[in-house]
């Protein structure tokens, strides 16, 4: 073996002797450490980045603007989990022991990592926020107490873009012998809306094809072959990452008019269209935020973090995924200072943390307060209900900017409801969990 | 000096056929076993034991399943992950749908059906080879998945197709601290290792070597190839189908019929050939690779660049981790194509000279 190969298998054996003894990143004691499971490669890489980026800068924003919640600064560590399941959960093994209070709270930012971690979050004692994805019927906080799937939850989603679509036809009951394809990511998050999409599709009359797409989606051509051949009114595109863009192209090169597709709202960011080009014009999407840089907190974020060096990347600010992701961090940072009016004006734990969310109330003026205004619904929480507003608001993808296209409206919420809890109830027999609200 | 045979003598058969011939490999195998089974339990963090070591322990008994099939038998397969799958949806509707149902019985129950399902895709086997049976086994991998999602049945008709692994519970003690699971996955993993080791030697071991050697010459011989082939697709499809059970019921907790896809095939594959193609020892030094590596660059690099105020953006640590372990397989390919485990073999060669080559 030549001497090359042996120092670099020496250097190897080094770096695995340092790294089993090196000390864990030593975080500051006192503060709120929040761990950020986020992704940043990957097919989904994109996407990540801007919500991420958004999450951290608002993080950055009230560390430098108000030095903290109620002075309780705020430290965080990011672990890449490239949007892959097992990945997911050694990040959250790794940062789950980081402080003496935990992570705070976690933001998966995957329905497959949910997943992974709705079982683990109650032993850990540490909150799960899944902000418009994840498990739908975890609204049910009496038998998910652990789970928040805050702002809109997918089966909100499915019922409101049923609504939008109904809407647009002069009324939910001119959709009866309809043609609509579901065009979905083929993962737990693709099959997430089918019941309610059938039950809906059942309700109202029309006829409902379901198309998936497998993991990654960047080809598209048999499936949109299929939806050609079967002629539907509406397209409901269900996507993720590089699916969402390639949809758009492979509509324009089958003929199929963009505007009578609907995405979700993880359909409708700007990396979605931008990189489908002109082939998205006229698209319209559901969103749980709007985007745009008119709004008071990203003005202040652009003052105190960006300014200063601080920021993550200036050109995806006022985007919709980074927008998000600052509302995202909005809402996670008041669920701790509703927990920290409770138990002091001290690092929150896990367990904390939880009765803040769960106690959460964020209304209109508390968002005109901290510059949010119309970026998002107020949000108010409780045992029963672990969702939120379920409202909705649809964008249409003009000269390469989107434009609110209706008013914050929600779907059947009553049918949601209904479903989330038979659902919820069918879960908890099957894990054995008696259901019932967590006392403090 | 202290690696050397001379003065053991073999006086007997059973000493000449032992697993490990050298006393000093069957204690450092009994320290291995015994730190294994008593000093990990007791002093790992819940972080090793959960993040690190269940996953090598379950994905070093996928590839050991692998490399039956691809190393001893030598037909090259994809459907690692597919096999995985079957596995683990089947144990998961054992245990749902039969009352008291033991949650071992549901494990072997589990790799029994993956078997099964790996005897069917192996049936092409005996009339094409090499790089076209992969295809056929490429099949498998995208059949199983498509069909879990595509027949409610499978999940319990869960909305999204996932499948929530049942608590594990074996003789009325539920299984659910870190440190239990680990030590039921490393007896399981522990006892198929050894039938394993032993299987390769037996009379099955070899007809698959003469099999994987040259077909035509074991024929003539004697062996009759169908059965060895399907043997090897039945044993290897059983292993695989026990790590996937228990990378569902140990270590996820939840999977969804899309994680088990081509990626976690192609993984399993790289683990046997970085490992080394037709070794049990390296089955679980390509595992500990694929699987460990990555995390300890990511942490060493997360700590470099907090160590040295550079300010990285998390994006590009996770770039510069990619980078560096696939130059790292490379560099272990260039060094050793047959392996880890045949750079072992060198070193003990080496140590047994040691201070005083010639």
């Amino acid at each position: 073996m030549r001497a090359w190969k042996k120092t670099v298998i020496a250097l190897l054996a080094l770096a695995g002797g340092v790294a089993i003894v090196l000390p864990v990143a030593a975080q500051q004691a006192g503060t709120q450490f929040m761990g950020v499971l986020g992704y940043r490669v990957g097919p989904y890489g994109a996407n990540g980045a801007a919500f991420f980026t958004g999450f951290l800068d608002y993080l950055a924003l009230v560390n430098e603007r108000e030095g903290g919640i109620n002075g309780v600064k705020i430290s965080w560590e990011e672990c890449e989990t490239e949007y892959n399941n097992a990945k997911g959960v050694e990040c959250y093994e790794r940062l789950k022991t980081r402080n003496e209070t935990g992570p705070t709270a976690i933001h998966p930012m995957s329905t497959g990592i949910t997943y992974g971690l709705i079982d683990k979050a109650p032993a850990d004692k540490i909150p799960l926020i899944t902000l418009g994805y994840g498990r739908t019927d975890a609204t049910d906080g009496r038998v998910f107490p652990w789970v928040f799937p805050i702002l809109s939850n997918y089966w909100d989603a499915a019922t409101g873009i049923v609504k939008f679509i109904g809407d647009r036809e002069g009324g939910g009951d001119k959709l009866k012998g309809k043609k609509i394809v579901l065009l979905y990511h083929d993962s737990a998050y693709g099959k997430e809306p089918h019941p309610v999409l059938e039950a809906e599709a059942a309700k109202l009359g029309f006829e409902l094809k379901l198309i998936p797409v497998p993991h990654p989606g960047n080809e598209q051509q048999s499936q949109w072959l299929q939806i050609r051949q079967y002629k539907p009114d509406w397209v409901i595109l269900w996507g993720w990452g590089v699916m969402s863009a390639t949809a758009l192209s492979t509509a324009q090169k089958v003929g199929f008019p963009r505007d009578k597709m609907v995405g979700n709202w993880w359909a409708g960011s700007e990396i979605d269209t931008e990189a489908a080009g002109p082939a998205s014009e006229g698209y319209y999407a559901a969103s749980l935020n709007l985007a745009g840089k008119d709004f008071g907190v990203v003005k202040d974020v652009e003052k105190f973090v960006y300014a200063k060096g601080k920021g993550g990347d200036p050109k995806l600010v006022g985007t919709v995924l980074w927008n998000r992701g600052l509302a995202a961090a909005m809402y996670t940072v008041e669920a701790v200072r509703t927990a920290q009016g409770k138990f002091g004006k001290k690092p929150m734990t896990g367990e904390q943390t939880r009765w803040g969310i769960e106690n959460l109330n964020v209304d209109q003026k508390r968002l005109d307060q901290l510059g949010f205004a119309t970026m998002v619904p107020p949000l108010k929480l409780s045992c029963l209900d672990h969702g939120g507003s379920g409202l909705v608001r649809f964008q249409k993808w003009e000269g390469g900017k989107w434009k609110p296209a209706s008013d914050w409206m929600s779907g059947d919420k009553v049918m949601v409801r209904k479903m989330v809890e038979e659902s919820a109830a069918k879960y908890a027999t099957e894990k054995g969990i008696t259901a019932g609200c967590m006392k403090g | 000096m202290f690696y050397r045979e001379a003065g053991q003598f073999k006086t007997t058969y059973a000493a000449d056929q032992a697993l490990f011939p050298i006393r000093q490999d069957r204690y450092a195998m009994l320290a291995i076993v015994a730190i294994a089974f008593v000093g990990i339990p007791l002093f790992s963090s819940n972080y090793w034991l959960t993040a690190l070591l269940i996953p090598f322990l379950v994905f070093s008994l996928a590839s050991l399943g692998l490399n039956i099939l691809t190393g001893y038998a030598g037909q090259l397969s994809l459907g690692t992950a597919a096999f995985m799958a079957v596995g683990a949806v089947a144990a998961y509707n054992f245990q749902l749908r039969i009352p008291g149902m033991p949650i071992l019985l549901s494990f072997v129950l589990g790799g029994g059906t993956a078997a099964l399902v790996g005897i069917l895709f192996g049936l092409p086997s005996l009339r094409i080879k090499g790089f076209y049976l992969a295809v056929a086994t490429l099949a498998a991998q995208f059949f199983i998945p498509w069909l879990v999602t595509k027949v409610g049945w499978f999940s319990n008709y869960s909305a999204s197709g996932v499948i929530t692994a049942q608590p594990i519970v074996i003789f009325g003690q539920a299984l659910d601290t870190p440190r239990e699971k680990y030590l039921l996955v490393l007896c399981i993993v522990a006892l198929m290792a050894l039938l394993a080791k032993n299987l390769v030697r037996s009379r099955i071991g070899r007809a698959w070597m003469a099999v994987r050697d040259m077909d035509v010459a074991a024929e003539v011989i004697g062996i009759r190839i169908l059965r060895t082939k399907l043997i090897a697709f039945a044993v290897s499809s059983f292993y695989c189908g026990v790590a996937g059970a228990l990378y569902a019921f140990a270590y996820l907790g939840s999977v969804e019929p899309d994680g088990f896809n081509l990626d976690l095939s192609f993984r399993i594959l790289f683990m046997v050939i970085v490992g080394g193609v037709g070794s049990i020892l390296g089955s679980f030094l390509g595992a500990a690779f694929i699987t460990l590596m990555p995390i300890l660059l990511d942490v060493l690099l997360t700590a470099g660049s907090h160590a040295f105020n550079l300010n990285l953006e998390p994006g590009v640590t996770s770039m510069m981790q990619l980078l560096v372990f696939g130059a790292l397989i490379i560099f272990f390919l260039i060094v050793e194509p047959h392996g880890l485990a045949r750079l072992w073999q060198i070193t003990k060669e080496k140590l047994r000279l040691w201070p005083f080559p010639y």
